[in-house]
């Protein structure tokens, strides 16, 4: 046990399989044409043809045997490719709710974010559109619906298949107490936040093609200063997210979960998932937000055009982290796992929170 | 990727904060601001008899764990630890460049602590630009020596530290990065007077003149005439491996604050402070990736400019807005009554204001990470 910041041999051989796959099979011309649902289930398909679908269960269960931190560095790959696959959805479900049809990707599992509200309505799930099994909150319960797909996603930013749910209609099973949902949105956010990172790789990636090649008064725009030191910042953004993604996971995999992580804000030491993984979840959002924004920038009116692949990207950072709500509500909720308010139990697992301070 | 600490290096963890709780007390702290000497003889002696500057020493068959866990430690708590992390980089210096007879009779007393020593490097007219500095050290022929003329800024330490480490020109003909020399040489040697100069972030610095200073070669530190070469083992001991810390203090003292205060029930304070406890652990998390670059021999690449660009801009983001936030009472200094956390937010402020500009400007790292990172085209 010792710091370590370069990937295992495991996550190695999972990041080269899923980045030489997406290169091949998930080139942007395929994300164009699964657009506006952003679903491709050739893709899908493809996936499934080397199980990637139920990785993320334990062997037992049929699945891959994936630890958390596999799990990550395939996020990463599918943001990095903008993938139209709701991968990082079914994952999270899927653990939830071993089915033997959803570990094998034969249907699609997603989850709600929110409650379901009091006429049993799941608002904006992500991948609900084209999900056959829903996994939310309803009252006080963690329920899995089972029901035909809409198929179609209202009009949105990112093209994202996201669609409205019911949380009553269809085959319902209750997995357990709302409780038990908790999990699965902290692993969602690690997920997502792996993803945005993807996203934001890319953006930086694509930022530096054009700047070394677009020429203005007679030399490249990527000599210039006000460019370099716009693109310099972004390999903090990006890796500070994708440590704290990192983080989330093997705090994750060596159960640092609730009261077994620590939360010692007077040391600023944090190693409990679920605040490690609402901090990637921010971080990410932010890094993808702003890589984006630079990158799209850099190429003047081009980046505006649907011709160039930066706007794919541009809009997957706001479409893939704000459909969780606004992130000030999130660092709300992270401030309350930090910094527990008086008499409340919202810290998750605060080990030592704000004590009587050292000066 | 693992974030564990060895249980060594939790040994190491536990051990600084015995030795801080013991020797860096609220009296030493008010001392080190009264004086503007930012150092307690009595902490980094401790360190020393410890045996953990002599871990904490940069270079090959060193544990950069170690060297790191010491510097964030202390930035933590809040112990004065730049005199140690100065004589722990020279340290280094010398036992990578320096001669037996140097490392016999200078590295004992740097490493117990109970002699100090500070950098001669940055001049009036050679900051960013350190190639431009005018100090000359002419090799004198007739006892073998060296006559050293100039001036130098910012020498912090100056006034109480036993040694400088010095940077001249000693063949101007040589090319922009040829014909440097470095030195250590004692400050007790006729000729050299150091000037306060005072900061606003409570801290004296100093301007040092060399008048007519004759050394001998026993004060050089590697070749003559391949100081730029000494300088690099140097400056890539220092980025981004120290400083990057802050956040964590200001925010346990934000906090104090905060809930004393009562503000910390407000959500537009806790919206940010959240923020807050996010951007200091990805400058935990870059910092630790510089070190572990280092472990594995592969770095320093530009990691260390990441962090330390990331780390100190966050830090005075956070200190304006802790102020700010504050109001008035984040206007007063220490021992005012009704200071904001005791004058520690008015002191960050001030404090955090230099570290965007000591040990390379963001702007030097900027073109640092766009040149060597990215491959972009050198544009000065």
């Amino acid at each position: 046990m010792a710091l370590e910041f370069g990937l295992s041999p495991d996550q190695e051989s999972i990041s080269d399989l899923f980045s030489s796959f997406l290169a091949k099979e998930c080139p942007t011309e395929v994300v164009r044409e699964a657009e506006p649902l952003g679903h491709s289930p050739m893709l899908w398909t493809a996936l499934q043809g080397f199980d990637a679908p139920g990785m993320g269960l334990p062997v037992e269960a049929g699945g891959g045997g994936a630890a958390l931190a596999d799990l990550v560095v395939v996020a990463e790959a599918l943001g990095r490719a903008a993938a139209p696959v709701p991968l990082v959805e079914h994952l999270v479900a899927s653990r939830l709710h071993p089915e033997a049809a959803i570990v094998s990707g034969d249907l699609i599992a997603t989850i709600a974010l929110h409650p379901a509200d009091g006429s049993g309505l799941w608002r904006l799930a992500p991948a609900g559109a084209v999900a056959n099994v829903v996994i939310g909150i309803d009252g006080d319960e963690t329920v899995a619906v089972h029901a035909a797909p809409p198929g179609v996603a209202p009009a949105n930013h990112a093209c994202a298949p996201i669609a409205d749910r019911s949380a009553r209609l269809g085959d319902r099973v209750v997995l357990g107490p709302a409780s038990a949902f908790d999990r699965a949105l902290a692993e969602w956010r690690m997920l997502t936040a792996s993803a945005l990172v993807g996203v934001a790789t890319a953006a930086l990636d694509i930022g530096l093609a054009y700047v070394r090649e677009r020429e203005q008064f007679g030399r490249t725009i990527g000599s210039y200063q006000a460019i370099q030191h716009g693109l310099a910042d972004f390999p903090a953004l990006i890796d500070g997210a994708r440590f704290l993604a990192h983080k989330a996971a093997w705090a994750g995999d060596n159960g640092r979960v609730g009261a077994a992580g620590v939360i010692d804000m007077d040391e600023g030491e944090i190693t409990e998932h679920c605040a490690l993984a609402s901090m990637a979840f921010l971080q990410a959002g932010e890094a993808a937000a702003v890589c984006t924004d630079r990158s799209l920038h850099y190429h003047g009116g081009y980046g505006f055009s649907k011709e160039y692949d930066i706007q794919l990207y541009f809009r997957r950072a706001r479409g893939w982290a704000n459909i969780l709500g606004d992130p000030a509500r999130e660092r709300l909720r992270l401030a309350d796992m930090l910094w527990p308010p008086p008499g409340s139990t919202a810290g998750v697992g605060a080990g030592r929170a704000i004590t009587a301070g050292r000066a | 990727m693992d974030f564990s600490l060895s249980d060594e290096h939790l040994e190491l963890r536990r051990q600084m904060r015995e030795i801080m709780t013991a020797t860096v007390t609220a009296e030493v702290i008010d001392e080190t601001h009264r004086s503007g000497t930012n150092h307690a003889p009595g902490f980094i002696e401790a360190l020393g008899d410890a045996g953990i500057l002599a871990r904490a020493m940069p270079g090959p068959g060193q544990d950069p764990v170690d060297m790191w866990l010491v510097s964030s430690e202390a930035e933590k708590f809040g112990a004065p630890f730049d005199a140690g992390g100065m004589a722990t980089s020279i340290a280094g210096v010398l036992a990578q460049l320096g001669t037996d007879e140097q490392r016999r009779r200078i590295t004992p007393g740097l490493l117990s602590g109970r002699e100090l020593v500070c950098f001669g490097l940055t001049e009036p007219d050679g900051g960013s630009d350190l190639p431009r500095i005018k100090t000359r050290a002419v090799r004198n022929e007739t006892d073998d020596g060296w006559i050293i003329n100039g001036a130098k800024m910012w020498t912090t330490m100056g006034h109480v530290a036993d040694w400088v480490f010095l940077l001249a020109r000693s063949d101007a003909s040589a090319g922009r990065y040829g014909g440097f020399t470095t030195f250590i040489i004692p400050m007790s040697t006729p000729g050299i007077t150091v000037d306060p100069v005072w900061t606003m972030g409570t801290e004296r610095s100093n301007a040092t003149f060399y008048d007519d200073v004759r050394v001998g070669d026993e004060c050089l530190v590697g070749e003559a005439h391949e100081g730029w070469r000494t300088m690099g083992i140097m400056l890539a001991f220092e980025r981004g491996l120290g400083n990057t810390g802050a956040l964590t203090p200001l925010l346990r003292r934000f906090a104090q604050w905060a809930t004393e205060s009562g503000t910390i029930d407000d959500p537009l304070v806790r919206d940010h402070m959240a923020q807050l406890a996010i951007e200091a652990q990805v400058a935990e998390l870059l910092t630790q990736r510089t070190v572990w670059t280092i472990a594995t021999g592969e770095g320093p690449g530009t990691e260390g400019s990441v962090a330390k660009v990331y780390a100190t801009e966050a830090y005075q983001r956070a200190a304006r807005w802790a102020q700010a936030t504050a109001g008035a009472d984040g206007l007063l200094r220490f021992h005012e009554a009704g200071a904001a956390a005791d004058g520690w937010i008015d002191y960050d402020v001030r404090h955090s204001t230099p570290q965007t500009l000591q040990g390379g400007t963001s702007e030097i790292n900027r073109n640092n990470i766009a040149e060597r990172q990215f491959g972009l085209p050198r544009m000065r």
